[in-house]
């Protein structure tokens, strides 16, 4: 069945990106109209959400690794764009002990972003290899075990990320069209990198390892590819956060927050890029919600007791109902396309290694 | 610097360690589920111990036993409700719903208690010390030796000579197989997430009779403990397991006599590196179990 409207293929051939866009940017021209400099501030939030998720789902979507690490090359993004677009005066006064070499550096806030990412790669290409050769259980823990050293590292090493304290005085460089054409570009990306051949290599290693070996594909390179492009957007994600929140510490970048990351992805979708927008879409308002809730409660003086922590709790009951109902999110693996009612087989699930265990 | 009395601590934190990663690895073995919700188990004992101990009048070795109870209890109820329904979807789906109930029971906690931590009532003989050959121990060191001693035993007798044990056995290494010989899964699955909460529930009695307090991250460290020494002593068996939690506390042990101070507050960091680099170099770990196939290129 040929669709009534005959689309130029240039349009077609990316219609994932387009559908997405197009509510992305118009939202954001209505928002910047009619509403508040709340909702508008919310709006900024979830661009910049969706800018990590997105960058997050490139690597674990693809490869079916669970991606622990990803929050902490934001972290790393985060910092190394401070460093660098902070004046030196700021510095000084922010991190007292840092070193003399870096206190003086300082670049437009822009150049410091893309070089925030960069390090944040770097990073990744250099304790990538290793890593990439392990899969499953083992690659899980690992990973996770990567997450911990960062996290020691950025609380302990305060000559350049202040130690457990707060890293204050960077400048609020993302304003709402910041938000939003960084998350169009990093849609435009993944999705770019989904269909191409390191991608679609990948997709196959995360569908069936042995297969995707015996045809000739090198497992462990495409994943490293994958991970450390996936870092550079996350680290590139991380600078644009900072630039957003303007002071942070190293517990914006641990366990909690990529719990936080993981149930956007998740309940969307890890196997595409719409899956991970409609999550992060859906998480964000449910969380701005369920956090009007909480405060309602609290100021409401109803109960006798602050409420503290309800919107963790009914985000983790959100997510085993997602993943009991679909286990493979709302959006289920597969990507919009245009027609919208047209869809592409979704790809099969990584249920191989737990096949044995139903 | 290596006495009495550090061997005797260290084998005592081996013991600790050693259940701890027993726990995890009867859950992984059967359902290749690395349960991040393990560390809560260890939580619930400790918050258990803190509501019968203060506002009940039973005796210390009641308290101790509900404590255990309460732990495999709830072990037992996330298997029902979270696990059971996601357990024969992706294996991503099972890690991220463990997590999910991770962040669940801490969050309740959060609000029914409080984020602060407690102070927990134990018997004045726990803390006390004993004096033998020039070592000063702690009496609880002591105890936990013993108890160590007489859980693995207990736990050899029922893995290798009971029905149920065999079974376990046989779904860690078949599932499939094994429920073809007509054994029931939910039994065995249900049975590895009541054991493995036992053990945190004993763990969970020393591990917060080290500090006489507990609060609702307090389930992050012991976590972080089982992770690191089951993958040194291998994920696939449980022997392997107990050698990993001894190779981990004379580990943490030594790296605490022998660093420097500066870098002491690195220690997790080293503690992570080695098994990174542990995994890279023998990814099955010390003790090699039946089935290694974790590894591609």
């Amino acid at each position: 069945m040929k669709p009534a409207v005959q689309l130029p293929t240039w349009l077609t051939k990316r219609s994932t990106v387009w559908i997405l866009l197009v509510p992305l940017f118009g939202l954001a021209v209505i928002l910047q109209l009619f509403a508040s400099s709340l909702v508008v501030d919310i709006y900024t939030q979830f661009c910049v959400n969706l800018m990590i998720v997105v960058a997050l789902q490139a690597f674990m979507g693809n490869s079916g690794i669970l991606a622990w690490t990803h929050v902490g090359f934001m972290g790393i993004g985060a910092y190394a764009s401070g460093i660098l677009s902070m004046a030196p005066m700021v510095k000084s006064l922010g991190v007292p002990n840092m070193y003399p070499a870096l206190v003086d550096l300082q670049v437009p806030v822009l150049a410091a972003i893309a070089l925030g990412g960069v390090m944040a790669a770097l990073i990744a290409a250099l304790i990538g290899w290793p890593l990439m050769r392990l899969s499953d259980a083992v690659g899980v823990i690992t990973l996770f075990a990567t997450l911990i050293v960062m996290h020691v590292v950025m609380t302990q090493w305060d000559n350049v990320t202040n130690g457990p304290r707060t890293f204050f005085g960077l400048q609020k460089f993302t304003e709402l069209w910041v938000g939003v054409i960084g998350a169009a570009v990093v849609i435009f990306v993944v999705h770019w990198y989904r269909e191409s051949s390191p991608g679609l290599r990948l997709r196959s290693s995360r569908d069936d390892r042995y297969a995707a070996m015996a045809v000739g594909i090198n497992v462990v390179q495409v994943r490293y590819i994958g991970f450390v492009f996936s870092a550079l957007l996350a680290g590139i994600g991380g600078g644009v956060w900072a630039h957003l929140i303007t002071s942070f510490s190293p517990k914006a970048f641990y366990i909690l927050e990529m719990f936080v990351l993981l149930t956007m992805l998740v309940i969307g979708g890890q196997g595409s890029v719409s899956g991970a927008f409609v999550g992060t879409a859906l998480v964000t308002a449910a969380r701005q919600f369920l956090i009007q809730v909480e405060s309602g409660i609290n100021n409401s003086g109803v109960l006798n007791l602050e409420v503290f922590g309800l919107t963790d709790i009914v985000l983790a009951i959100l997510m085993v109902v997602v993943l009991i109902w679909r286990p493979n999110g709302i959006v289920g693996g597969q990507e919009f396309t245009w027609p919208l009612l047209r869809r592409r087989k979704p790809p099969a699930p990584d249920e191989a290694v737990t096949a044995e265990a139903a | 610097m290596i006495d009495l009395e550090f061997i005797i601590n260290t084998i005592s934190l081996g013991s600790l360690y050693a259940l701890l990663s027993l726990g995890l690895v009867f859950v992984y073995g059967i359902l290749k589920l690395v349960n991040f919700a393990y560390g809560e188990y260890v939580m619930v004992g400790g918050y258990a111990l803190y509501v019968i101990g203060t506002f009940t009048g039973m005796p210390w070795y009641m308290t101790m036993v509900f404590a255990v109870l309460a732990a495999a209890f709830v072990s037992y109820m996330t298997e029902l409700v979270a696990f059971r329904p996601v357990r024969t979807k992706s294996l991503t789906a099972m890690l991220v719903t463990s997590f999910a109930v991770s962040v669940f029971l801490q969050n309740v906690v959060l609000i029914t208690i409080s984020s602060r931590s407690r102070a927990v009532r134990f018997p004045a003989f726990f803390s006390r010390t004993l004096e033998f050959a020039g070592a000063t121990v702690p009496l609880r060191n002591i105890l936990i030796i013993g108890i160590t001693i007489v859980l693995l035993t207990v736990l050899t007798i029922v893995m290798k000579r009971t029905v149920l044990g065999m079974a376990m056995r046989a779904a860690a290494d078949r599932f499939t197989t094994t429920r073809l010989m007509g054994v029931p899964a939910n039994l065995v699955i249900s049975a590895a997430f009541i054991i493995s909460g036992t053990l945190a529930g004993v763990v969970s009695i020393f591990w917060v009779g080290r500090s006489a307090s507990v609060d609702p991250l307090i389930g992050m460290a012991p976590l972080l403990i089982a992770f690191i020494a089951t993958v040194i002593g291998g994920m696939h068996s449980l022997v392997g397991a107990v050698i990993g939690g001894f190779v981990y506390g004379l580990l943490f042990n030594l790296l605490s006599i022998m660093l420097p101070a500066s870098l002491i507050s690195y220690r997790d960091a080293f503690m992570f590196v080695i098994v990174i680099l542990f995994l890279l170099f023998r990814p099955e770990g010390i003790w090699r179990g039946g089935y290694t196939e974790e590894r591609v290129g």
